[in-house]
């Protein structure tokens, strides 16, 4: 199989799967923080999307223009000012938003730029993680694979601080799935989920 | 007008069976036909984009058809201000007609339908060869697939055409210069061209380059107290300017910088660089450095968002890099991989 296989990309990133559900065919996506341009790749090949990602490693750029995505270097905190208001159906920020500084101003941006926004993020409040607190330890898991002292998650939350941030910034949430590995999580999602994908828009 | 001209331009590679794989490299003001490789008779004779293209290279001979072109009114065997006018028998001289990146575009087509390439996979080049990849996009939109857009700008700064003029008067206003006609008064306006080319080398390192390079080093060791070469990076520049002068054009380089003063494809739009590009249909890679002041990253970035708003592919690069300007001629491992992987994208989409 291809590095890129849509098949083999969803069963390794479950949150690709959903956001991609989420998408229309056709969509335009801006892609934040787009890493190798794996998700813009798999929504090309799945959803026949139109867009770009933004990412500011080097090394993530050669993989992007490998991966046959289009990609701009450049850092998200910084803003979006090269992007038009309302350029883009969905803009996207993937298991990147706790390791973003200026959270809130991203994501008043991200609605600026775009009709939608989708974010994933791993919940620090996933019942492992409150395990690991309770014995006196920062988790440092498979979602959360870094140590105190070098981890680039500067703003990590759980499902219920996130959703508090959004009535604060009068963003309405239009979608959540939460899911643990690849299994969806129903019941208790702030406890038993270890990665949360939501879909908002602006305004009430 | 010109009654007819000859472009000077080289080849490398095979040009594939449905023509598919054929990329223009444009040069920069002091460039030429001769991009890679070195001849047989002339080993020491390398191709100013060596690096970059060649068999393996990131712009890899083996897969694509290359082809370097001498500009129209370049001093490397194009027609240009030093060669005959037919109808005088007398070098043009002043009477050779200012020519713009439009015109260049429009000349290197003709050279493309000479050779029987109807589409080009890429055409690339580097800061005024940049300009002219814009502006092939922008001319001949159906006639390139990829823009291969390095160290460049949309136009010119007020601060870059103050420089070119500053070189432009060292040239006008040398005694030897006799209006662009020293060609029959049998000598070249040396010391004029060599000032043009110091000044513009400068520009073309950055502060951090020339102090690693430098520093303050003596090249006798100690002071002297007069107006001869003491420091090192005076005698860089003195050498470079002499050597430049002793093969360069002064009437080409007038021209060349004239070209570059000129480039502004929104002019006509009332500067709306994005209704400049609306007729860009092209996929583009745009690539800056960010020790680059005479084209800085921003430039760039005018570039790329005009491209965004037009809903253009386009990736973009903005490479770390200590050389300034002449980052884009230099082997840098990162801006190599780019390239290379951009490249082998577009080698994907012709079969060889």
């Amino acid at each position: 199989m291809s590095a890129h296989d849509p098949a083999e990309l969803a069963a390794a990133r479950p949150d690709f799967a959903a956001i991609a559900a989420w998408i229309a065919q056709g969509a335009s996506v801006l892609d934040l923080g787009c890493g190798d341009g794996s998700l813009l790749r798999y929504l090309k090949d799945t959803r026949k999307v139109r867009g770009y990602g933004v990412e500011i490693s080097d090394a993530n750029i050669v993989a992007c223009i490998r991966n046959g995505v289009n990609v701009i270097q450049g850092d998200l905190e910084s803003g979006l000012s090269g992007f038009e208001s309302n350029a883009f159906d969905f803009v996207l920020l993937s298991q990147t938003l706790q390791a973003t500084r200026h959270t809130e101003p991203l994501v008043q941006e991200m609605l600026r730029v775009g009709r939608e926004g989708i974010v994933s993020f791993p919940n620090f409040g996933y019942w492992k993680n409150r395990m690991n607190v309770l014995r006196g330890n920062m988790p440092v898991s498979e979602e959360l694979p870094y140590q105190w002292y070098d981890t680039p998650n500067v703003h990590l939350c759980t499902l219920h601080d996130f959703e508090d941030f959004c009535r604060d910034l009068d963003v309405t949430v239009l979608e959540r799935r939460v899911m643990t590995g690849s299994s969806e999580v129903k019941l208790l999602p702030n406890l038993f989920g270890s990665t949360a994908v939501y879909r908002f828009q602006r305004g009430r | 007008m010109l009654p007819r001209y000859e472009l000077a331009y080289e080849t490398y590679g095979t040009l594939n069976s449905d023509k598919s794989n054929a990329i223009l490299v444009c040069h920069a003001l002091s460039g030429h036909h001769h991009v890679a490789g070195h001849y047989a008779d002339d080993p020491k004779n390398t191709g100013w984009w060596d690096n970059m293209i060649g068999p393996g290279k990131p712009v890899d001979t083996d897969k694509f058809f290359v082809i370097g072109v001498n500009n129209l009114g370049g001093c490397h065997g194009s027609t240009g201000p030093s060669s005959m006018a037919p109808e005088t028998g007398k070098p043009y001289g002043a009477s050779f007609p200012v020519v713009t990146v439009e015109d260049w575009v429009e000349s290197q087509a003709r050279l493309a339908d000479m050779i029987g390439i109807r589409q080009f996979a890429a055409v690339m080049g580097g800061s005024l060869g940049g300009m002219q990849a814009i502006q092939w996009s922008l001319s001949f939109p159906e006639r390139v697939r990829h823009a291969l857009v390095i160290a460049a700008a949309p136009h010119l700064t007020a601060e870059n055409i103050a420089f070119n003029d500053v070189a432009r008067n060292a040239i006008l206003t040398d005694p030897d210069f006799h209006g662009g006609n020293f060609y029959e008064h049998g000598g070249v306006p040396r010391r004029g061209l060599r000032l043009a080319r110091m000044l513009g080398h400068i520009t073309y390192l950055s502060d951090n380059a020339m102090a690693d390079k430098f520093g303050r080093s003596l090249r006798s060791g100690k002071l002297g107290y007069g107006y001869d070469i003491e420091f090192e990076i005076e005698s860089y520049l003195r050498y470079q300017g002499d050597k430049f002068a002793s093969y360069f054009d002064a009437n080409t380089y007038l021209l060349m910088t004239k070209a570059l003063d000129y480039f502004d494809p929104a002019r006509e739009y009332q500067g709306n660089l994005d209704k400049a590009f609306l007729a860009a249909q092209a996929d583009f890679l745009v690539v800056s450095f960010t020790t680059d002041w005479r084209f800085a990253p921003e430039r760039s970035r005018e570039i790329v968002n005009a491209l965004l708003h037009n809903h253009r592919n386009v990736s973009y690069a903005e490479i770390a890099s200590t050389h300034g300007h002449d980052s884009f001629l230099m082997p840098d491992q990162h801006y190599h991989a780019v390239m290379r992987a951009y490249l082998d994208r577009i080698a994907g989409e012709f079969s060889s």
